[in-house]
């Protein structure tokens, strides 16, 4: 672990014991998953300083925040921190909160510029003059991300930013944060327990389960392990990073490849080549064997059995299968029930067919 | 109606009153500060020590006040030998008095308006590079300004309204302790009615004014905090 950016902590609490070792990747949303209790806002406030664990190594691309002999107060760390809600100060303007860290910042001259590009990147210029009181939830989350960015932080930590936003302001909001990651390249610690924020924006994966670190890496390699309890349930699936290879414009379908297959999902107005996410579900693929069947079902891959798993309720069982030739591969998985999985006699090894049902495009 | 004795006691009580106001804000920011934040095992038996005034008879408080600054006490032998004669029987003796006598009615409206607001804010200032003291000024002051208005002014007309403190710690002595209570009392004692009414009136008018005020604005500062 000689990462640049290394966080190693104990934390003891009534309720659990956080305790993780963790680097971070140099740029890149990297989220924070778990049930509430699982310490994953404890990790962020131990970063930032707001909590002090027993024991604990924090280093920023390479400045030591917190070892065995330091432990810089927060507001000497150059971080940036957004909180669930109430992010802003209640008594300013929008203009005011954009400045109160920039005036007691080291570099003001340069921090003009970067408060310009945050304003922008964030598209905040309107309600410069408003009342904090006159914003929208969704408002009031992308001004506290614009008054934490130009401040140049080395790490911007980001905790549930949306919980507190309902359905519709998340959507309006999630776009705004996919520039944030696509155009400010620095390494972003992004705390959710909402697994399509997860699917949607994050690069890499940490699952916190009881203060431990259940399972970490790039988002999709961790989605498709399913490790974790994390992705059990309705919500079990896989990510895929593809892109768009081709138009049906007569049917209003573009095919999009993945590692190892492609699928024909809904055409939406992407340029060629352009990188999207997929999400595809468990329980949106079925299984067949012998010569591919003929249905109404438009995605047809050809796939290994590579493994099988009971799943919570006995009727049901998950199958994990393979998409493609080794280095060009994919991971998906299969729920179906446990009597269909006998009759087609599925055992590890086995080519099959997978339909895909459903396959949602979740982002870019 | 009102004699110029009594104008003379009513200037003296507003100095005492504005005087120990600005005192008391001085005092109560910080000292109510600490009791908002502090883990500390003293938290509780100064808080405790900070009410008193609350429950003890003000003769009580005037009684030890008299005999800590008198010269006999150990407040008032320094006094003496700093050259600053004693206290008690001055005006500036007064204003001691109703300092500690007014105490809870500064600190109670800060101490809830430092807690009511959290430690959001304050973690918030901190990650936006503010100091500890840096953020005391530019955040928890100023949202914590229903909090100042109302100790302000319950201290103010506290202050006004004191009696057994001023008798046992000042006398009664024109133009010096002759505060307003004891230029009422004076009045009744020599059966001066009429007189005691017009002042008596005016105070029950005023505390009556500055109640309704209080409950007004926080009505409105309730409205605009939300």
């Amino acid at each position: 672990m000689s990462a640049e950016n290394h966080i190693a902590l104990q934390l003891v609490r009534s309720a659990f014991t956080l305790e993780v070792d963790i680097s971070l990747p140099p740029q890149g949303i990297t989220a924070v998953f778990g049930a509430s209790g699982s310490g994953k806002t404890s990790l962020l406030r131990c970063v930032a300083g707001l909590e002090r664990p027993a024991h604990g190594l924090v280093r920023m691309s390479g400045q030591v925040w917190q070892d065995a002999q330091t432990f810089l107060p927060t507001w000497r760390r150059p971080l940036g921190y957004v909180f669930q809600e109430a992010s802003l100060l209640q008594h300013l303007t929008v203009q005011g909160n954009l400045h109160f860290g920039l005036r007691r910042s080291a570099q003001r001259q340069a921090g003009q510029k970067h408060l310009q590009q945050a304003i922008e990147l964030l598209g905040i210029g309107h309600l410069l003059t408003r009342r904090v009181q006159e914003l929208s939830g969704g408002e009031r989350q992308r001004v506290a991300i614009a008054s934490a960015l130009a401040l140049q932080p080395r790490v911007l930590l980001l905790d549930e930013p949306l919980a507190a936003l309902d359905a519709a302001r998340r959507q309006d909001i999630l776009p705004w944060l996919e520039r944030l990651r696509d155009e400010v390249h620095i390494p972003m610690l992004y705390v959710t327990h909402a697994l399509d924020e997860v699917v949607r924006l994050a690069d890499h994966l940490l699952v916190l389960e009881q203060g431990k670190l259940a399972d970490s890496g790039p988002v999709a390699q961790v989605l498709g392990r399913s490790a974790s309890s994390m992705a059990s349930g309705e919500d079990l699936g896989v990510l895929l990073h593809a892109k768009v290879q081709e138009f049906d414009p007569a049917w209003h379908l573009m095919r999009v490849g993945f590692p190892g297959g492609s699928l024909w999902v809904k055409d939406n107005a992407l340029a060629l080549g352009a990188p999207v996410r997929i999400r595809v579900l468990a329980r949106d693929i079925s299984l067949a064997v012998g010569p591919p069947p003929v249905s109404s079902i438009q995605n047809l891959l050809p796939v290994t059995v590579l493994e099988m798993r009971a799943d919570a309720h006995p009727s049901q069982c998950l199958v994990r299968l393979s998409c493609g030739k080794d280095d060009e591969s994919s991971v998906l998985w299969a729920r179906i029930t446990a009597r269909a999985a006998h009759a087609l006699d599925l055992k590890p090894g086995l080519s099959a067919w997978a339909q895909v049902k459903a396959a949602a495009l979740v982002g870019a | 109606m009102i004699a110029p004795e009594d104008w003379n006691a009513i200037g003296l009580t507003l100095r005492l009153a504005g005087i120990s106001t600005v005192v008391l804000l001085m005092l109560a920011s910080p000292l109510a500060w600490w009791l908002a934040r502090s883990q500390s095992a003293w938290r509780a038996p100064v808080a405790a020590l900070t009410s008193l005034p609350l429950v003890l008879p003000p003769t009580v408080l005037g009684f030890y006040l008299l005999v800590t600054l008198g010269p006999d006490g150990p407040l008032g032998r320094l006094t003496l030998l700093l050259g600053l004669g004693t206290l008690p029987f001055s005006f500036a003796g007064l204003v001691i008095g109703s300092v500690v006598y007014s105490l809870p009615f500064a600190v109670q409206p800060l101490l809830h308006a430092f807690q009511n607001m959290g430690d959001r804010p304050l973690e918030l200032a901190a990650t936006l590079r503010a100091s500890p003291l840096d953020a005391f000024f530019s955040v928890a002051l100023p949202l914590a300004w229903p909090g100042f208005v109302s100790a302000a002014v319950l201290s103010f007309a506290h202050t006004i309204g004191e009696f057994g403190m001023v008798l046992m710690m000042g006398g009664n002595i024109p133009g010096q302790t002759r505060v307003l209570s004891t230029q009422i009392y004076g009045h009744v004692e020599a059966m001066a009615y009429t007189q005691a009414h017009a002042l008596a009136a005016g105070m029950l008018i005023f505390s009556f004014a500055v109640l309704l005020g209080l409950n007004l604005l926080q009505k409105r500062g309730l409205r605009m905090g939300s």
